[in-house]
Parts: C-alpha cells; structure tokens; sequence
C-alpha cells in the first residue's frame, strides 16, 4: 500500500468530475489512469497533489492522510506532478527551474541561510545529474521559454524530480511527442521507476500506457470502470464498449503485439 | 553644486522607495502600499531622533524593522487577494496611513520648543543634520551608501535560491505551488522586505526634508514607487535605479522649464513604454555582462 485514494469525490455544480474513486497503487508501480477526455483524470491528479479539495473521500499516502494537507505539503511528503499543458518558469533558466523545485523532505532540512541565501546552487551535483538524465545539459543556463516543446516536457519532469518525490504524477507527458520521443519517455519512466518512485502516468497514447504500466484504470464520466493488468482492461468489454469503441480496437492490438 | 546634491539625494531615497516596490513585484504582487510604509519609515524615524535623541543610523533600522514588522502583518490578508483586487487593498491601507499621520499627534518639549507630529500640521524640525554639523556632501554620500548596501544584498539574494523562487512565484503561482512552494510565504516574505526597505527609504526621507507632512504620502508618490520598477524592468536592481535617474532627474528636473505640463509627459512616458518595452528599460533578463561565465565544453560532457 502506498497511494491510496478512498471513495473520492469532486462535484463542480452538477457535474461530478471525479465520482467516488477508490484506488489503491503500490510501492514501485507504474499505474496507468486512462479515459476519455473530460473523464476526470486530470481532476483526479489535482485532488491528489491538493489544486483541487475534494467534495467527498480521502487521499493517503503510507497511511498518512493527506487530505488536509496544503499543496506545499504534499510535496515534502513525496508528492510531485507535471501538468498537462507545460507550466515552466520561462523567466528562469533550465537549472534554476530544477533549483527552486528542491522542496523535498531531505532538502528542506539543510541549513535555513544555505538553502535559501547561498548563490549558485543551481549548479549543484543533483541540478547536473538530473539535467544529464533528461538530456538538457547543454541547455542549462537557456531560459525555460525559449525551449522546444518536447525540451520543454522533459525539463517538466526534471522539475518534478527534483524534489526527489516517492510519487510522480505524469499528466500526458507524451501529449504532441513523436512515436520514438515516446520510447526515450518510456526508457526514462522505468529507469525512475527503478530507482524507487511510483509513478501515476495518464495518457492517452495507448502504445505507450500498455506498454509500460504494471497495472492501470480506467475511468469514464469521473468513475471507475475497470482495473487490472493491461492484458485485463485490453479483454475488458465494457471498456470496450464504454471507452475504446471499435476505432481503437487495431491500436490496442498494435500495442499489445 | 548643491542642487544636484540635493537632487542626487532626492534620487537616492527613490531608489530605495523604487527598490521596495521592486521586491514585491518580483513575486507578481502590484502594491501600493509602498508609500504607507514610506510614511511610517519617515514618522518613525523622525521622532527617533527629534524627540529621543537617537543617531540617525539606529534610527534607520528601527524605522526599517518596525516598518517590516507593519508590512508582514499586513501581507497576510492583503496578499490572499490577487491582481487589481491586491492595488484596491493596498492602496486603501497606503490612504489609511496617511490619514492616521494626519490625526496623530504627540510632542514632547526639548530645548524649550514642542517637538513631534501634529496632525495635519505635520512633524517639523526634524534637524538631525543640521544640529550635527553634516554638510550637504555628507549626507549625500550618507545617502548613496546605504544605497549601495540595499542594492547589493538584493543583488545577492537575487543570485540566490530565495532570488529564483521570487521570480518562480511572480511567474506562474500554480506551477510555485505544485513545487512545493509555500505562497503565502513566499509573498508576505516579499512584503516584509520591501517594507523595510521602504521605511529606511522613508526615514532618510523625513532627514533630509526636515518637515514632513500626511499630504506627501498620497497616491502619487505610491504610483511613483510602482512606476520605477515597472519602467525600470525586472531583470536586475538597475532596472529601478535608472528609471528613478530617469523620471527624477530627467523628466521631473531636467525638464523644469516645461512647468507643470511635464507631469503630460510622465503619463505619455508610461504609456509609450507599456508598448514598446513591456518589459522595461532593461527588460526581464539580467544583463549578459553581469552574467557569471558558465562552462563552455557543455556539449562534450552530454555526449559522453
């Protein structure tokens, strides 16, 4: 047991984006959210990393509720994300987006006047070893607007991992990225996996959530529909009938083959 | 000489006024409160001297600290409103100094004359350099030293962690939030330094003058504040002390013999430079040779 999502509920008006969820992910998994569009998932990360409070139900992490809990919170206790559309500082450089995402329980523990008032920590050991990761290095002192796009995704994650989370929420990180940009994700999602963070990845691209989720849900009209293995949500009908319809039966073969 | 002493000293203690709104506009807070701050400074540290006889150095930081102490108890409420809501607040609390300095009054007796604010009178004889014997140069060079000090260290803190994370909020609060960033302290941090900056500003102010009144701490001189930043772009300090060079010494002085029709062109200034520099005088960036050289063979290291 490591995330935890009991009963949870978020209503705006009538609507009922997220409509009593209960998932369980387990340490060191990568799980798979996916659905139609508008059928809650982004809804579901802002009500984990606390953009969203929930109408009804709780979110825990190990036990700990994390429900009450402030976003700035959630992130020294292991909660990071990226966004679906790209939120970077573009007033910073690419190594200080990374620098001032170092909000994580260790490093919120380093002297009060070196974490805060010690200049050039954005070329720190981490910084660099994080930047090589993502394949920004050479791009370490450009501001972050003036990236590609797909620099700009991956410097998104860096920025997330910076804090060195337990969790990482991916919101269609592979959203506009070419089929090979999409491999290189997948290498770089297990290899974070590897290293000991769960990770929440929604996608739309089915190649791509088959391909590497342990286990994944699906959610339709802001309720859960289905959960397993990929193989069970592919053999799933009402995940059929309900979500993929007949258009998408060839992708899932594809990605399946 | 002495009016461009004078007027170098007039340029000083903007800059400091400027700096303090610099701070918090860093964090994307527009706040017209700097002038409330800047009275509290002036007042605070007028009577420090005047009336209990301290050095104006220690008057100084006293004006600073309790002007930061005001500016954090007033960040907490007014910075959980956002955008023009935040100017509505701040310039109600900014009016709200004013008019207390214009009901307050308290004098005490020394050297056989009634010393103090009063009221709508305002604070007179606040003759700290006179009665010290400091020439006008003095106080100049006194002036342009705690400057210095000012713009060097929030050209330190902007190197800094604490410099990056400002600017962080200033840009996009959600993705500040999503980071781990604590908003509310972030901001009212902000706040608290600007507002001691401000009421050092505001007490060298009140020295220099000598008699200081609510009427000057009106709209205008919070407009002024706001304006030298906002002219002066958020790339670096330097940004605020060449608007200040440039309303003070060019607009307000240099074109005195337009009268009062040059206050037109500070309008149209502003107006012109929204347009063709939203991002100010020297933009948002940092100037390239004020930049550290990082290391060159970058692309050899990724290749590996």
């Amino acid at each position: 047991m490591m995330l935890t999502l009991e009963n949870l509920s978020k209503h705006f008006g009538g609507v009922r984006a997220v409509d009593d969820v209960s998932l369980t992910i387990k340490e060191g998994e990568i799980f798979g959210l996916i659905g139609p569009n508008g059928s809650g998932k982004s809804t579901t990360v802002n009500l984990i990393t606390g953009l969203y409070t929930p109408t009804a139900g709780t979110v825990s992490l190990d036990g700990w509720d994390l429900t009450a809990l402030p976003q700035h919170s959630r992130t020294s206790r292991g909660v990071a994300r990226t966004f679906q559309n790209i939120r970077l500082f573009g007033n910073l450089t690419v190594a200080q987006n990374l620098w001032v995402a170092q909000n994580g329980h260790e490093q919120r523990r380093e002297h009060f006047l070196s974490r805060w008032f010690k200049p050039g920590g954005e070329h720190g050991p981490d910084i660099d070893e994080l930047l090589q990761f993502s394949r920004l290095y050479s791009k370490r002192d450009v501001l972050a607007g003036n990236l590609s796009f797909g620099e700009m995704r991956r410097l998104e994650m860096a920025r997330a991992l910076a804090s060195a989370p337990r969790v990482l929420l991916l919101d269609e990180p592979a959203a506009g990225a070419s089929l090979e940009d999409a491999e290189l994700l997948a290498e770089r999602i297990r290899a974070v996996r590897d290293q000991g963070v769960t990770v929440l990845l929604i996608e739309h691209m089915m190649e791509l959530v088959m391909g590497i989720t342990d286990r994944l849900a699906v959610l339709n009209f802001g309720q859960k529909i289905a959960e397993g293995t990929p193989s069970d949500i592919q053999d799933d009908p009402q995940v059929r009938a309900a979500y993929l319809g007949s258009g998408h039966d060839e992708k899932m073969e594809r990605a399946s083959a | 000489m002495d009016f461009y002493l004078g007027l170098l000293q007039i340029i000083g203690v903007h800059t400091l006024l400027g700096l303090s709104a610099y701070v918090v506009l860093l964090t994307g807070q527009v706040s017209m409160a700097q002038a409330g701050f800047y009275a509290i400074g002036a007042y605070v540290a007028a009577m420090c001297t005047a009336m209990f006889g301290f050095h104006i150095l220690p008057a100084i930081l006293v004006a600073g600290f309790l002007t930061a102490a005001v500016a954090c108890v007033v960040g907490f409420p007014a910075l959980r409103v956002k955008g023009l809501m935040l100017v509505v607040a701040t310039l109600a609390f900014g009016e709200m100094v004013r008019l207390f300095f214009f009901n307050f009054t308290w004098q005490v007796e020394r050297g056989g004359e009634l010393i103090g604010p009063n009221g709508a009178e305002g604070f007179r004889a606040i003759r700290f350099f006179p009665e010290n014997g400091w020439e006008i140069w003095h106080v100049t060079g006194f002036i342009w030293i705690v400057v210095a000090v000012v713009m060097g260290a929030l050209w330190w803190i902007d190197n800094t962690r604490a410099g990056a994370v400002l600017r962080a909020v200033g840009h996009d609060e959600t993705a500040a939030q999503s980071i781990g960033l604590n908003l509310t302290a972030v901001k009212v941090g902000a706040m608290t330094l600007g507002g001691m900056i401000a009421g050092m500003g505001g007490g060298i102010y009140a020295h220099t003058v000598t008699h200081i009144e609510h009427l000057v701490f009106g709209v205008l001189l919070a407009t002024f504040a706001i304006a030298y930043p906002i002219l002066g772009g958020l790339g670096s300090v330097f940004g605020t002390l060449i608007a200040v060079i440039f309303i003070q010494g060019f607009l307000v002085e240099g074109l005195r013999f337009l009268g009062d029709w040059r206050s037109l062109l500070f309008g149209a200034l502003i107006v012109l430079a929204m347009n063709f520099r939203p991002t100010g005088l020297l933009g948002e960036r940092m100037p390239r040779i004020f930049k550290r050289r990082t290391g060159e063979k970058l692309e050899l290291k990724e290749a590996e």
